[in-house]
């Protein structure tokens, strides 16, 4: 049959964040899957090194719109290990209590995705529409829906009162009712089963070669989870399961995703029972003292690593993220190899992809052999305005009406 | 047990509920009373030692000096993050968030705003 390639992306109307797919067809069924990072790098690492410590803090948070905690949580570990600061447990607490919040609202939002990818629109809706009890809930605890902005360097921002603490376990008792409903639904809607078993299939063994990381690795039957393997924040105190399964395929990733829900309400209510008294934050220097660390969290999507290196001043010399989502990629073309290309989009959704977490790296080729031309962000605008009049696209017009409709 | 159309009983007795979305804007969502919003400065408090500022991830602060212990704040809300970290920073107290959040605008120069001194009157005596 004859082959050919299709390009996705890096602006396609399925794909939520620019990412290049190229993909080999011969008939419906892909024979080469290949995809390209690199479209979404911001800068981050760089711009680390431009700001202090505290700064940073912001910056890291604002590396994933989703598990913003994940990695700001992350950070400031990495800075506290340099620094040898020993935050309070309280605080310590209060971190692992945001952790899992903001887990529940991105498997929540997964479980939509997931629904939407496989036509179940009537699951997206319902689980975006649980999914803001949840939001609303981070929003009372840390002054916003996302971005929390609680981490701070040696502890946390907001104390949580008894107030707080009844207005959780009200929401976690209603959300759990809600996952217990939805795991049903997982089991028993037979669409959702037919369609998503057997699909993106990871055996173990290419799990380990792979090094995937997350409920893409926990749902092909490997306990890889950095609560378990290496308890950060108020991990090692609670009582859990690591959640795992043996479908291998994106069924298995669902039911992955609703078990960890479970455990991620049984884990705030441990919190929210146990949470010691105390200070929430110990005094941090601002110019942190030579050394390096690196520290890793669970962070929904799988496992979050971030190094920091310090030269004794208030600004670190290199900080380097990676995100669970690099990890996962790899997967994606094993789990698609000689499938329909119908599958593609669940399949892609199914490890949860971050993209612009993901890019941290960016090779520009001069593609005229050192002919290239620099342009400024101004030039680039008024050439793609050039560009698309060339075209008899004029969007001036565009935005004056714009202009008018919002008089 | 395996049964089609699982959610449909949930679907058809959403028909009979209200709305779970907000008709937003004529209905509008209370923020919670701590929600990080707009930024207030008082410049009756300011002692002008500019931490905001270099604390600030977002450089969306400017204390300018305009006299004699007076100082005046330009804010731009288009570069702010919400982050509040200049509330903590400043010792004197001179920075509060409030709860608003409707500060989109289609004009950049609408999103710079300045809190200026209050006018000198120690002079005029
Ligand atoms: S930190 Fe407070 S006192 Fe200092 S310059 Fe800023 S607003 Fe003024
Ligand atoms: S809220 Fe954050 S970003 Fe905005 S002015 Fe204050 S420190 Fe800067």
């Amino acid at each position: 049959m004859h082959k050919f390639t299709v390009p996705i992306g890096p602006q396609h109307p399925a794909l939520k964040e620019p990412e290049s797919f190229n993909v080999l067809l011969s008939g419906e069924r892909i024979m080469k899957f290949s995809a390209r990072l690199g479209y979404n790098h911001r800068g981050i690492e760089k711009a680390c090194e431009e700001r202090t410590y505290i700064q940073n803090v912001y910056l890291t948070e604002r590396v994933c719109g989703i598990c913003s905690h994940a990695h700001s949580s992350c950070f400031v570990q990495a800075v506290e290990e340099i620094a040898g600061l020993e935050i309070p447990r309280r605080a310590n607490y209060i971190r692992t209590l945001v952790g899992e919040l903001e887990r529940i609202h991105s498997h929540l939002l997964w479980l939509g995705v997931a629904g939407h990818e496989v036509g179940f629109d009537t699951l997206l809706m319902y689980a975006w529409r649980d999914r803001e009890i949840v939001m609303d809930i981070l929003a009372k605890l840390t002054g916003n829906r996302v971005n929390y902005g609680i981490n701070t360097i040696g502890g946390v921002r907001r104390d949580i009162n008894t107030d707080q603490i009844k207005d959780v376990s009200k929401a976690v008792k209603k959300l759990k009712e809600r996952t217990e409903y939805y795991v049903r639904v997982a089991k028993e809607e037979v669409t959702l089963i037919k369609r998503l078993s057997g699909v993106g299939v990871l055996l173990p063994k290419d799990v380990l070669k792979l090094g995937a990381v997350g409920p893409t690795a926990r749902a092909s039957g490997i306990e890889r989870d950095t609560r378990k393997d290496d308890p950060y924040g108020a991990y090692g105190e609670l009582d859990f399961r690591v959640i795992t399964d043996d479908h291998n395929d994106v069924y298995g990733r669902t039911l992955v995703r609703l078990g960890e829900l479970l455990e991620s309400y049984k884990m705030i209510s441990q919190i929210l029972e146990n949470i010691p008294e105390g200070p929430i934050t110990v005094k941090a220097p601002r110019k942190i003292p030579a050394g390096e660390a690196v520290s890793r969290y669970e962070a929904p999507r799988g496992e979050n690593v971030h190094y920091v290196k310090s030269n004794g001043t208030d600004k670190p010399e290199r900080v380097k993220i990676r995100a669970p989502t690099l990890a996962n990629i790899q997967t994606v073309a094993k789990m698609l190899e000689d499938r329909n290309l119908a599958d593609l989009p669940i399949v892609i959704a199914a490890i949860d992809p971050c993209f612009s977490c993901t890019d941290r790296l960016t090779l520009v080729k001069d593609v005229g052999h050192g002919k290239g031309r620099k342009m400024r962000w101004e030039d680039l605008h008024s050439h793609s305005i050039q560009w698309y009049k060339a075209r008899g696209i004029d969007f001036s017009d565009l935005n004056k009406k714009m202009e008018k409709l919002l008089k | 047990m395996i049964r089609p159309a699982k959610m449909i009983r949930q679907v058809l007795s959403s028909l009979f509920k209200k709305p779970a979305t907000n008709l937003y804007p004529f209905n509008k969502f209370e923020m919670p009373d701590k929600f990080r919003g707009k930024i207030v400065f008082d410049p009756e408090l300011c002692v002008g030692c500019k931490l905001c500022m270099k604390d600030c991830p977002a450089g969306a602060i400017n204390i300018k000096k305009v006299g004699e212990k007076k100082f005046e704040a330009e804010f731009d809300l288009g570069k702010c993050v919400y982050c509040a970290q200049c509330t903590e920073t400043c010792f004197k107290k001179a920075l509060k968030f409030t709860g608003e959040f409707e500060l989109a605008s289609l004009d950049r120069e609408k999103l710079k705003i300045t809190f200026n001194a209050k006018p000198d009157d120690t002079a005029s005596k």
